[in-house]
């Protein structure tokens, strides 16, 4: 059973970004709680992700069909498949309750993903929302701020 | 020597009546005298007036390449400027919307112009007292569009001094804008939600093709809308549908589905699927929408109205519009190899906040860079802009259910497999490249 401290927050930062670099989707999903949601807002300082578009806001049920769909034979925009590379700055715990099992940890980063040829990379901050969960820790939100959200973008098919 | 420029015979044989030569889609000096003649011979989408509903408001965007400025102007009429000082060649109005007050002030030597565009005044004016100034261009001000025309809150401006009306170019095709309109319970549209910019790397008229492509979805999106059904059926019995799933799942349709849903085309270009059915015609009744609506229309109106279902209407050049959605794209020409797509969204006004939900819900799974259906539809795109200059075959094939007896610039309704459409935007294409493809 974990306790919730700086090091196991700071630890499960670590461990989803390589998660995700090594490309182990199925068990990255298996992080979030059932009412987990993975934001990316569209613009700066943007309130509502309901009533003003995002670039992603995805429930569990969207993050599994995207995951899925990585795996199928006829994604064709994953002919060849895409990399991606986290770099983390180290995360800063914004707020922590021990008792109640809840944590919020911001983390500045550098993301490159990679198809063959072309390389992209994007810059952020992502703010995980974290729970306890039968001694688990869980992630409730993701929310990832580019810091140019607001640009005109091509394909961005992993996760940040 | 140039292939094209000048040549008005060479660019008219790039258009057979079921074929499109590969040069339309990659070849730099056509794509120029599309900017030159296309964009500037048609009625092109500027903005919504909900976009600048103050005097002294502006937004700033482009009309095939060239950068103009919508604004409110002080009698409360809309104008469209070429957004150049006619100085020293700056951009007067900066990126994106703001409020201009009474005038615009160039940033660079302080000019002002009024918001119709005329020169308000110059710093140190009487330095050009006795130079001729008044018989330069520049004492002109800013270059206002002449030909600008707002239909129902959507603005459209003709570059070109002369040419065809704004209701002959369009004609019938206003329809669609209506029934968007109309599907507010107070009849009004309001910009909503933020704008997606997505770049992809291919040519505009791809884009354009593959709003009335009803053979792809089937193919294309079976990874994504196919996977989405896939989940979905593994959901445990008695969990209601969500609404992601209600706007993926049509996508995945058979090919029976989107033949009958039938296609309709108009004059001069434009045209849209989803005549009798559509994707979007089955999603589920928003609570106290139908009321409202019936409110205001009556039973019978308010049927006739929701009862529409056009799936893309292309407004020939390079606008798109989902009514039942209320959803719009315009692709913006950036190079012959490279477009930005920018979806917008509209709030009904009146209308429940879920409306809007769902409107942005559908466009950020559908639309977005991040979306998996756009995913797959840019590979195709690329893949095409990457290898049509293979020399192994010169021709792009717009040919499915070609009738020889087919009419140009009529309207019809066939079925919703036909290519008819896209065969009707390069008609439209080779008539307003205008004196550039000109048959000898």
């Amino acid at each position: 059973m974990n306790t919730l401290t700086e090091k196991t927050v700071l630890d499960f930062v670590y461990a989803e970004a390589r998660m995700l670099d090594e490309q182990r989707f199925d068990d990255w999903l298996q992080l979030f709680t059932d009412d987990g949601y993975y934001w990316m807002p569209l613009t700066h300082n943007q309130p509502d992700p309901r009533l003003h578009t995002s670039l992603l806001y995805e429930d569990k049920l969207l993050l599994q069909v995207r995951i899925e769909r990585l795996h199928g034979k006829r994604t064709f925009s994953q002919q060849p498949h895409s990399r991606s590379h986290h770099l983390l700055q180290l995360p800063t715990v914004e707020s922590m309750d021990a008792a109640k099992g809840e944590a919020v940890v911001r983390t500045a980063f550098h993301y490159v993903e990679t198809r063959v040829d072309e390389q992209q990379l994007y810059a952020g901050w992502v703010t995980h929302t974290l729970v306890m969960q039968d001694g688990v820790l869980k992630i409730k939100l993701k929310k990832v701020e580019l810091v140019n959200c607001d640009a005109a973008f091509g394909n961005i098919q992993l996760f940040m | 020597m140039s292939k094209y420029r000048n040549n008005p015979a060479a660019v008219r044989a790039l258009v057979r009546e079921t074929e499109v030569h590969k040069d339309a889609y990659i070849d730099q000096e056509v794509f120029d005298l599309e900017m030159e003649q296309v964009f500037t011979n048609s009625w092109v989408y500027v903005g919504h007036a909900s976009q600048i509903p103050n005097k002294g408001d502006y937004y700033t965007t482009t009309v095939g390449d060239q950068p103009v400025v919508m604004v409110r102007h002080s009698d409360d009429s809309i104008k469209v400027l070429h957004n150049r000082c006619p100085h020293k060649g700056v951009k007067v109005a900066g990126e994106g919307c703001g409020n201009t007050g009474k005038f615009f002030r160039c940033p660079y030597h302080a000019w002002t112009f009024k918001t119709d565009g005329s020169l308000l005044s110059i710093p140190l004016k009487n330095g050009y007292t006795d130079t001729g100034f008044e018989s330069c261009e520049a004492s002109h001000g800013m270059a206002a569009v002449k030909n600008v025309q707002v239909y129902r809150d959507f603005v459209f401006c003709r570059l070109a001094n002369e040419g065809i009306s704004f209701e002959e170019f369009f004609g019938d095709s206003l329809t669609t804008i209506d029934n968007m309109v109309d599907r507010s319970p107070v009849g009004k549209l309001e910009v909503a939600g933020g704008v997606l910019r997505y770049i992809n790397n291919c040519n505009w008229k791809m884009l354009v093709d593959n709003q009335t492509d009803t053979c792809h979805p089937m193919v294309a999106h079976e990874s994504s809308a196919g996977t989405a059904v896939d989940v979905w059926k593994r959901a445990p019995e008695g969990t209601p549908k969500p609404m992601a799933v209600e706007l993926f799942a049509p996508f995945a349709s058979p090919y029976e589905f989107f033949e009958k849903m039938g296609i309709r085309v108009w004059p001069n270009g434009h045209g849209h699927t989803g005549v009798s059915d559509s994707i979007h015609a089955d999603y589920s009744a928003i609570p106290d929408y139908w009321e409202a609506m019936v409110a205001n229309y009556g039973e019978d109106r308010a049927k006739q109205i929701l009862g529409e279902c056009r799936h893309n209407t292309v407004y020939f050049p390079n606008m798109t519009m989902k009514g039942p959605i209320q959803a719009m794209r315009v692709f913006k020409p950036l190079g012959p190899g490279k477009t930005l797509v920018e979806s917008w969204t509209f709030r009904l006004v009146g209308a429940p906040d879920i409306l809007l939900e769902r409107t942005l819900m559908y466009t950020r799974l559908i639309n977005a860079p991040t979306s998996v259906v756009a995913h797959d539809d840019t590979e195709m795109y690329e893949r095409a802009q990457e290898v049509l200059h293979s020399r192994g075959r010169d021709w792009v094939n717009l040919q499915r259910l070609y009738d020889g007896s087919e009419q140009p610039d009529v309207s019809t309704v066939t079925n919703g497999t036909n290519e008819w459409q896209m065969r009707n935007q390069m008609r439209a294409w080779v008539k307003f490249m205008g004196p550039a493809a000109k048959a000898e």
